[in-house]
């Protein structure tokens, strides 16, 4: 861990005034920044602490819907009584993710944030253009089990690690933010993430300086059944292999709704709109479940050791829907 | 191995060339041997008060860290420190090329392992370490220092470099062995097995990362470290240094689990005690995770062929288990993968032999029970093929192969109860509930199965010493240089004293882990409660004489109990026997009996497993093993020790894969998050029985060796329950959700 | 700076980079919290932070200054052990004793999250937890344990939270007459 500079921010304003350093992070539960930095893969040049800012409630908002602070740890925000009623697929993924520890550490804006379990991403021994843009990938050619079949890039294929981002990607979860120069705006999760592309070492849309202050879910839907799924190699405390995140309204037997994300599988929590259009509107039937599946891995790119995760997301998704359909 | 260092004097030695029939632990009455007594030292360390290498508090200590090589084979041309040597705290960056181990050493070896870093061997090798005021400023400094390489060609990959294998030369067992003709037989048999397993490299992933810190007095090295054979450690690292092994000293009083990992010296200890030297002030090094996984030590990677033919009956005419390991070239260990086959089950034609290949790959070297954790998964995996396609019950199987004297050797087992703990093991389980064909049983998305193997794991008794005093006051000392990994000693040592005795466990004060007490062998392949068990025996009996001379009776009529001695019609306080206290020192070395007799323990592990029809998930849901290994000293730490192997046989069957990088020979999963030992959830509540049973060939206490036998079989039963559950056979471990999806139903 | 370490006041002067393990290590004597892995990837380090179990290791000291931190050694030592200590003795819960620590810590964090009725993933429902074996398992996995006392752990927790207590180390010694 290289030294940095510490500061404590008091409120949203002085956080992003505190950001607007040279290399400067902002740090809450520190559960993945720190992991990175002992590594030194992170090496900010300064932290700005902003666990007393005041974002910790989930509020409804009047347009309906709840508004989740960003420094809402990730064991509140499952066992929040609202969020279990009206959003079980979060709770579900957020208790699939990490440890009683880390979930009481972690937060919201955080869990949003987390980097990659990419092994070669970790070794700084090793090319990684996530962690070194130009230096190359060793993952492709390499030992790469564990990474992205859908989404990826020449220059990477790395997944997203969070439980908790693919059940927002599936709630339509609205990331609501503060620049540095005090505007604030709200960016839906699907267009909060980047694709690697050439530039693997940017992830989300943020700029610098620019703070998560709290997540926003629209309206529950009515009706709907939640189920979040996740295939690792150990019982708890892993990655997923692969994991669908579904909230499925029926109407008799007719899918009437229904959105899907998807882990473990790409470099951001997963969505694809064919897969949903493949059933909704029709009939709860395997045929159209293996039309979705077909939909989902239509582009689905195998590097080797990861070539599993084709079949392996085929039939989790199957199964998936067939829970949600009630089939 | 410890004459050298044996002093003379009064004391009682034992070796062992014939049987010892009678054991004083039968006849004392003192009633706490084989009791489930809590652990003596439980209470320190749920406190957080018992001390590990690393957390003594010593003044003006310097932080070491580490740094490891980031080439896979090749030279270090120059490590330029003068950077970091600017960095405010940083007192030193050293190295010293031909002094630093390069490899860690093989358990009780006495001679320096291989040592000069400026020859890279692997890719981690630990080539320097930096020194700090602070752990913080240390670690920065290490991640910072400039090294320059020479790269060389490496051998990585282990199908690609089958062809450089080698013979080893024989090690506890020959290389190459061969009885018959298996061939021949293999034409000649009614039903035939050949299959080839594959399992990984594993880490044995203690949870206390390898540690030292040296602090010298003048020429003499005091090094607390996380050791499991302190008395050969301090051999290793005064030949290391250049120094007489009087001048070292090592304490490991407390071991935050070994699991064959810290048998040897590992690099750390060196570094720490030149760098402590060239400072002139303690040195504390402490390996990170990730370095405890680069430059420590793994368990090689085994490539098993094996055959077996047997008549209609099911009685085996052949077994061959060929086997094909890796370690680092000049490194001359290998995987004793057929340690196990050469006694378990009768055929008179047999071939077991292991070949290896020269890899740029960190040391392999002892895990968990070497040979027989890897190697039953190819033997019993086997067993299981032939049992289908004999349409024998596994446990019948085994069973009609059950001998009662060595295959190989025709000599007897010392005690042996394999088709009884298959026989009981079944009828507490219910395997009669198992359905020989695979796939049938299906709950929801589940599909369960049941599974069997045998569990053998060879007996060994090894040199070792302890004395043990009686003090003024009644109570009791037991010291040696013995360690308690985890496994008991300190409580099952106080038990043993305790019972001939005749003092109350809370009553006797332990010492272990100290190289200035008694040598003794350590902690290591099973042989540590009966080795410096009965060198406590030993002790006691000899004891138990002066006592019975103090009081004027013949050793037969003395009764000890309470801290009481009894005799012709007189009850003494030991205290007033004692003077100013009395002492002896027993010391065991093993003798003829181990040619002799074929001695192991044995058992029978069952599993309960559901495969998840959709994803290729297993989960274990019931898993029990019966275990006999002697006399059982303390059922409760006894009973612990087979949970920890039976779930190391649940990470060797499912989870644990050490995946090195073909390309460069890098480590890929080198830390806990992506290395997978079994979590809680993978592990449900485990059943453990014993059989009762005395072995008067193994030693005074009549025990065997414990810690292994849990493991030692355990993966295959898994692996058996899982083929039974989905109907599908992974021979290459271990069984990760991948390997099944293929052979799963359709959705 | 000041820390309020098992209702002490401990001060040290530490780097800014120093985690709230390794202040408590190696500057304030208290070894007790164990560092296995300094990643969150062992729970060797959990300590009570605010009444919340953590990794120690993945904290900075310097955002604690206004913490509430308890340790192992806060819950209890030797001769008036805190009850999940003295059920971890009982039951064997441990044996190198390098996890245990963090087991202990983490089980009196655990017991304090069912409480306030925190589902986990193996709650079938999310709003009526009861504390099986399966429940236990899953909230300690965060806990690693290399020696594998994983059954004992479970016994030990199982108890302590009054749900019954099961003596399989008393059948094995029948077995053997002991």
């Amino acid at each position: 861990m290289k030294p940095f500079a510490y500061a404590r921010a008091g409120d949203a304003d002085q956080a992003v005034a505190e950001a607007l350093a040279p290399q400067a992070r902002f740090i809450a539960g520190g559960t993945n920044l720190l992991d990175l930095m002992k590594l030194q893969i992170e090496t900010p040049a300064k932290l700005v602490d902003i666990t007393r800012l005041p974002l910790g409630g989930i509020t409804p908002r009047d347009e309906g819907g709840v508004s989740i602070g960003a420094l809402v740890p990730n064991s509140d925000l499952a066992a929040d009584p609202r969020i279990i009623a009206d959003y079980e697929v979060l709770s579900r993924a957020l208790l699939a993710g990490a440890s009683g520890q880390l979930r009481n550490k972690a937060t919201t804006g955080g869990n949003l944030l987390q980097r990659t379990r990419c092994y070669y991403f970790y070794d700084t021994a090793t090319p990684c253009n996530k962690r070194e843009p130009g230096s190359g990938c060793s993952a492709i050619g390499g030992v790469n089990r564990i990474l992205a079949v859908l989404g990826t890039s020449e220059k990477c294929i790395a997944t997203h690690p969070s439980d908790m981002a693919v059940a927002m990607r599936a709630l339509d979860a609205t990331i609501v933010t503060q620049k540095p120069d005090g505007d604030r705006r709200r960016i839906a999760i699907g267009d909060f993430y980047r694709l690697p592309g050439d530039t693997p070492q940017i992830e989300t849309v943020l700029e610098p300086g620019e703070l998560i202050t709290a997540v926003e879910l629209p309206p529950k839907v009515e009706g709907a059944r939640h189920l979040y799924r996740k295939v690792r190699d150990r019982a708890s405390y892993a990655f997923a292999l692969v994991s669908v995140a579904g909230v499925v309204r029926m109407d008799g037997d007719v899918v009437a709704s229904a959105s899907l994300a998807f882990g473990g599988l790409a470099p951001m929590p997963w969505r694809n709109p064919a897969v949903e259009a493949a059933i909704v509107g029709k009939p709860a039937t395997d045929a159209n479940f293996a039309a979705a599946a077909d939909a989902l891995l239509a582009d689905a790119k195998g590097q080797g050791s990861n070539d599993f995760k084709i079949p392996l997301a085929r039939r989790t998704l199957i199964a998936s829907l067939r829970e949600l359909t009630g089939k | 191995m410890l004459d050298a260092i044996f002093g003379q004097g009064d004391r009682n030695s034992l070796t062992m060339d014939k049987p010892h029939p009678d054991s004083l632990l039968d006849t004392s009455v003192q009633g706490v041997i084989s009791r489930p007594l809590d652990r003596v030292d439980g209470p320190f360390k749920v406190s957080g008060t018992a001390t590990y290498a690393a957390e003594y508090q010593i003044d003006n200590l310097a932080h070491g860290v580490l740094v490891g090589a980031k080439i896979g084979h090749g030279t270090v041309t120059a490590i330029d420190a003068s950077a970091v040597k600017a960095m405010p705290g940083v007192i030193d960056v050293i190295t010293d090329y031909d002094t630093f181990i390069r490899n860690p050493q093989q358990g009780g070896e006495t001679t320096a392992p291989t040592q000069g870093v400026k020859e890279v061997g692997y890719f981690g090798q630990i080539v320097a370490i930096v020194l700090a005021e602070s752990f913080e400023v240390a670690r920065d400094a290490a991640q910072r220092l400039h090294i320059e390489y020479d790269y060389a060609a490496g051998a990585y990959d282990f199908d690609a470099n089958r062809d450089q294998s080698e013979t080893p030369p024989a090690s506890q067992i020959p290389a190459h062995y061969t009885q018959g003709n298996v061939d021949k037989a293999m034409t000649q048999a009614p039903v035939t097995v050949e299959a080839t397993y594959v399992t990984p490299s594993q880490n044995s992933a203690a949870m206390e990362p390898h540690a030292s810190i040296a602090v010298w007095n003048d020429d003499a090295l005091t090094l607390y470290g996380s050791y499991q054979m302190p008395t050969s450690d301090a051999q290793q690292l005064a030949k290391s240094l250049g120094i007489s092994e009087k001048k070292v000293r090592i304490i490991a009083r407390y071991i935050g689990g070994g699991f064959g990992s810290k048998l040897g010296i590992a690099p750390e200890s060196v570094a720490a005690a030149i760098a402590a030297k060239r400072l002139g002030r303690p040195v504390k090094a402490v390996m990170a995770r990730t370095q405890v996984f680069d430059a420590t030590v793994r368990r090689s990677n085994t490539e098993q062929r094996l055959r077996l033919a047997a008549g209609k009956d099911g009685k085996l005419t052949a077994i061959g288990h060929d086997s094909l390991t890796s370690n680092l070239p000049g490194e001359d260990y290998f995987e004793p993968v057929g340690i196990g086959t050469h006694f378990l089950y009768r055929g008179e034609n047999r071939s077991i032999t292991h070949d290896m290949v020269p890899l740029n790959l960190l040391l392999s070297g002892s895990m968990r029970a070497p040979g027989e954790a890897v190697g039953m998964i190819g033997l019993e995996c086997a067993m299981d093929e032939l049992a289908e396609k004999l349409g024998f019950d596994p446990i019948d199987l085994r069973k009609a192969n059950d001998i009662d004297a060595d295959p190989e050797k025709d000599i007897p087992f010392s005690s042996r109860q394999l088709s009884r703990a298959l026989q009981v093991g079944a009828e507490k389980f219910g395997w009669d509930q198992r359905n020989p064909r695979p796939a049938q049983r299906r709950e929801g998305e589940w599909l369960i199965g049941m599974g069997v193997a045998s569990a053998a794991r060879s007996n060994m008794l090894q040199q070792s010493s302890a004395k043990v005093e009686i003090h003024a006051d009644g109570s009791a000392t037991v010291s040696s240089a013995m360690t308690d990994i985890g496994t008991g000693s300190y409580t099952i040592l106080a038990q043993i004293a305790g019972e001939i005795l005749g003092i109350p466990v809370e009553k006797i004060r332990m010492s272990l882990g100290d190289t200035n007490d008694p040598p003794a062998a350590g902690s290591g392949g099973s042989w540590g409660a009966t080795s410096a068990g009965s060198a406590v025996y030993l002790a006691c009996e000899l004891l138990r004489d002066k006592l019975a001379k103090a009081m004027d009776v013949d050793p037969g009529e003395l009764t000890l109990k309470d801290g009481q001695a009894i005799g012709a019609n007189r009850s003494v306080p030991l205290g007033e026997l004692v003077g100013q206290g009395m002492e002896a020192t027993g010391e065991i070395k093993p003798g003829k009996m181990e040619k002799a007799m074929t001695q192991a323990s044995y058992g029978a592990h069952f599993a309960e497993v559901a495969v998840n029809a959709v994803t290729g998930e297993v989960r274990v849901r019931r898993m029990l093993g019966v275990f006999a290994a002697g006399r059982v000293l303390n059922a409760k730490t006894a009973r612990s020790q087979c949970l920890g192997g039976m779930t190391f046989g649940i990470g060797a069957a499912l989870t644990e894969d050490l995946i090195h990088d073909q390309r460069n020979g890098k480590l890929v999963n080198r830390d806990l998050a992506e290395y997978h030992v079994p979590v809680n959830a993978d592990v449900p509540q485990l059943e453990v029985h014993f059989l009762d049973e005395r072995d008067i060939y193994a030693n005074p206490i009549h025990a065997k060796g414990i810690g292994e036998l849990g493991i030692s079989g355990a993966a295959p039963a898994v692996a058996n329950a899982v083929y039974n559950a989905c109907g599908v056979r992974v021979r290459e471990f271990p069984i990760t959700c991948d390997k099944l999806l293929d052979g799963l139903p359709a959705l | 700076m000041k820390f309020n370490i098992n209702g002490k006041t401990h001060d040290a002067e530490v780097d800014v980079r120093t985690s709230l393990l390794d202040l408590c290590r190696e500057h304030l004597g208290l070894t007790g919290s164990k560092k296995g892995c300094d990643h969150g990837q062992c729970g060797a380090c959990t300590m009570l932070v605010d009444g919340r179990r953590i990794n120690s290791c993945l904290t900075l000291a310097v955002m604690h200054e206004d913490s509430e931190i308890v340790t192992i050694e806060g819950l209890g030592q030797v001769g008036d052990l805190h009850p999940m200590q003295d059920a971890f003795v009982r039951h064997d819960g441990y044996q190198c004793g390098y996890c245990t620590p963090g087991q202990i810590c983490s089980a009196v964090g655990m017991l304090g999250e069912v409480e306030k009725g925190w589902p986990s993933h193996a709650s079938a429902d999310l709003t009526a937890v009861e504390l099986s074996d399966a429940e236990i398992s899953e909230r300690m996995s965060g806990n690693l344990c290399r020696c594998a006392a994983y059954p004992n752990i479970v016994d030990a927790i199982r108890e302590v939270a009054g749900k019954g207590d099961r003596q399989p180390v008393l059948e094995a010694a029948r077995e053997i007459g002991a």
